[in-house]
This record gives structure tokens, sequence and C-alpha cells, in this order.
């Protein structure tokens, strides 16, 4: 690893007071050492795209964000405040933060439309209609406006993690993290559900997006964030970054994803 | 054939209801507290976590009977605990039986549920918590629904145990179904085996229902992934 620097861009440095920043940030899984004082700071509207090998720790950054996962050390602070460790602090925190998982995560015993209400409802505290009509305008946004009153289990992969982004959206987050939101989806899914992001991305929602679609990295990313053996070794633009990489890690990692 | 069955002499029919009372009563009471011990067993809260183990390994390994005369026996002519103030010796005993029935049963009711709780992937709790909501709202909103669904079956095993278990509140003179039985084995001596054979025949009438009832409940609300 010593061949390894951390090479960071200026152009991509945020001007306005950052929304999520993360400080020194160390994570250990037993012996492994899965996040090396990461430092990591996200500007408002701006869509960082983690990318790296398997086991590079890049879901587990994404995690640790709306803290799912712990940290040991450092800090992590969302719109100026720091993430609270436990309770009521850390529920009204992740409210801010929208999430969407690999696995789509749909509450499997809920309507697609009681996917979407359920936390207007119990957090935000929202009436029944006013909370199902932004549900339908959302589910309308995403695509699946017919399918509101199925259940999960009865919609295709594709379908059913647009309907998640609508249930993160329908908090109105202030951030979005997506990790590996292709992951589990046909390659004839995919797209429909990048087509969503991208959108949301051109809506300038601020978005972390941890995944393996180059082409989105390429097209909608304003930052690339590559992430190896539990350390970000790069940081650049996409242009920069799939052109001209600088480390010889990315070389490596982008010679063997783009050979074919 | 039948003379044995002196309707007139033996009520059999009020017996039973108080055997269908005991098990209505203390398998609500427990199905309560068994979801509340559940829910301790998955709390963030070691102390809480601690005191379910505790009370499920202590309760589920203690015999019923005990429990039962301890209701009896200790709380009440011990400690003098009346239940809600009831004066007279059947309806102390009454409500003591359900009591050590349901605290008894509540131990297998939590452990049913938790293994339910363990069916449920870990993304459903994950993405709850992602949306906001606090540790209560996703175990009452998303977790226990879906583990609930997933142990209809197991909770039928637990009720037909209760129902057969009430016969134990005998022990306390509770005049359920078996405390009548006793009375006729002795003063029906010639047609033991009828008497056997007519209470064996009431509570399967009872339980196999309840069985084949909740088997079809809980392959209708099975959560579909």
């Amino acid at each position: 690893m010593s061949a390894v620097s951390v090479t960071k861009d200026e152009d991509t440095a945020p001007a306005a007071e950052p929304l999520v920043v993360l400080d020194n940030v160390n994570k250990h899984f037993g012996a492994l050492h899965v996040l090396q004082d990461i430092d990591l700071s996200i500007a408002p509207g701006e869509v960082v795209v983690v990318i790296g090998p398997s086991g590079s720790g890049k879901s587990t950054l994404c995690r640790t964000i709306n803290r799912l996962e712990t940290i040991d050390s450092g800090s992590i602070s969302i719109d100026g405040r720091p993430l609270p460790a436990e309770g009521r602090e850390l529920a009204r925190l992740r409210v801010d933060v929208g999430m969407v998982f690999q696995s789509f995560n749909l509450f499997a015993h809920k309507t697609v439309l009681e996917n979407v209400t359920l936390g207007q409802l119990k957090v935000r505290r929202k009436g029944k209609a006013e909370a199902e009509e932004r549900a339908r305008a959302l589910l309308d946004r995403v695509g699946v406006a017919n399918q509101a009153d199925k259940y999960p289990a009865q919609l295709s992969g594709g379908q059913q993690q647009r309907v998640a982004i609508a249930r993160a959206l329908a908090m109105e987050p202030k951030v979005m993290l997506f990790d590996e939101p292709t992951s589990a989806l046909d390659p004839e899914m995919i797209n429909e559900v990048l087509e969503v992001m991208q959108q949301l991305a051109r809506d300038g929602m601020t978005m972390v997006v941890v995944t393996h679609e180059m082409g989105f990295a390429r097209s909608a990313a304003n930052r690339v964030v590559f992430m190896a053996d539990g350390r970000i070794v790069e940081e650049a633009t996409p242009e920069q970054f799939f052109s001209n990489p600088r480390s010889d890690r990315a070389k490596d990692f982008l010679s063997k994803i783009l050979a074919h | 054939m039948f003379d044995f069955l002196d309707l007139e002499r033996y009520d059999l029919v009020g017996a039973f209801w108080v055997t269908v009372q005991l098990t209505v009563f203390s398998g609500i009471g427990a199905l309560v507290w068994g979801t509340v011990l559940a829910s301790m067993r998955v709390s963030p809260v070691p102390v809480m976590r601690a005191f379910g183990a505790a009370y499920v390994n202590v309760v589920r390994n203690t015999p019923l009977t005990l429990i039962i005369v301890f209701c009896s026996l200790g709380l009440h002519q011990t400690l003098g605990v009346a239940l809600m103030g009831g004066r007279d010796f059947d309806t102390i005993n009454f409500r003591l039986a359900i009591l050590g029935l349901a605290a008894y049963t509540a131990s297998f009711v939590c452990e049913a549920i938790r293994s339910g709780i363990n069916t449920v992937p870990v993304g459903q709790a994950e993405a709850a918590r992602a949306l906001g909501l606090s540790f209560t709202q996703v175990l009452r909103l998303i977790v226990l629904p879906q583990a609930f669904r997933s142990v209809v079956a197991p909770l039928a095993n637990v009720l037909i145990a209760l129902t057969k278990n009430t016969t134990v509140a005998a022990a306390i003179g509770v005049g359920e179904a078996a405390l009548l039985m006793k009375d006729m084995i002795e003063n029906e001596s010639d047609a033991v085996l009828l008497v056997f054979g007519t209470f064996a025949l009431v509570f399967i009438l009872l339980t196999l229902p309840t069985g084949l009832l909740l088997g079809r409940v809980g392959k209708r609300v099975a959560v579909k992934r």
C-alpha cells in the first residue's frame, strides 16, 4: 500500500458550506480496518459517486453517514450538526438523510402507497390526505403510479427500487445515499433506475452514490471518489478520473473494468 | 352404557366452560406479556435483554404445577395477593390460575415471536430506521407485524398446549374439566375408561379446530417476499 497516495483535485473543492462532513473516520470489523482516516466533504447539490473494488469499504462508508454502521473514531456531521450516537436525536437526523439499499428493503407487509406514506405519517406527522397526495406525486415522478396498491413482492426489481427512491424522497431529505442501488437488478432494469437517479441529480439533489455503473459516474457525477482497502485513494472529476487516473491502484482498477 | 354421564349430577358443560375461560383469558395475557418479553429480548438496552432472557429461562424450565401452586400458596396465602379484591375461594383461585398460566405460557409465546422476528430480514428494520422511525416504532410498525404473520402456526401449538395445561389448575381447586374428571373417576369407577374417553374427546373437540383454523390463517396472512 506504500504506492497509494491521496490525490485531490482543486477544481472540485466545494464553495458553499458543506452539507456532509466526514472527518478522520475510522472503523474496524474485528481485525479488518474497513475505513481508514476517511476525510470527505460534500457540498449541497453535489453528486459524489464512490467506486472501487469489492471489500474496499465503500458500502460501509455510505452506511456510516446515517449511522447504520457505527464508527470507532472521527466525526461525521450533517448540515453542521454532529451525528448523535443513539436515540431520538439520531432518528431526527436520519429524517434528513434518505437511503436507498441494494436489496430495496420495501416493507413487505405494506402496499407500495403505504411504504411511501409511512414515514410522512409516523415521523413527519402529516395528515393522511396530504401524505397520500405527496406519495402519489412521487410515485408518478418515478413512473410507478399505477402500482400504488400492489405489494412489493408483486413488482419487478426495477419497480421496487424506484418505489424505494420515492419512499426516501417522501421525507424531503437534504441528502440521498444510494448503496449499490442497481447491483441486485437484471440488466434491463438498471436503466430505469439510473434514469430516475439522473433526473434527481439534475434537479439538484445532494447525492452520495456507491455504484459499479461507470456510465452513471461519467454522466451524473460532479466528483468521483475512488476507494481501495478502506482508504480514499483518489478524488477527481469524472473526466479526469476516467481519462487520466493518477494513482496506480485506480489505473489497475479501470484497466480491469474497462477492458471489454 | 352412558349411565355414568349423568349431566344432572356432573356439570360437564360448566366444567369445560371454565376450561375455555381459563384458556381464553390466560391466552390473551400470555400473548400480551409474551410480546413485551420478546420486545425486551431484542431491545438495545442490555438490562431489558437480560431480564427477558432470565425470565424466559427460569419460567420455561419450571414445572407448571409448581407455578400454579405457588400462585395459590405463595402469592395468595403467604403474601396476601388477592387479584382485584376477589373474595371467595373460587374466584381468587380462578384468577390466580389465569395469572400462573399466562406467566408460564408467555415464555413460550416470547420464544415463538422471537423466532418470528428472526425471519424478518435485517434490511426491513434498517430501512425503517433510515426513515427516522424510533426503536419502538420500528418494532411496532415493521418488525412485529411481519414476525406475527410468520409464527401463527407455532403460536397455535402454544395455544393448544395451553388449553391442555389448564388441567393443572385442578391442583388449586379450580372447578375445570380435570377436577370434574377426578370426581367422576372416583364415583363411576366401573366406567373409568369411558370417563377418560369422554374427556379426551371433548379436549380434542376444543383443540383440533383451533389448530386447523389457525393453520389456515397462518397461510393466508403469510408475508410474500
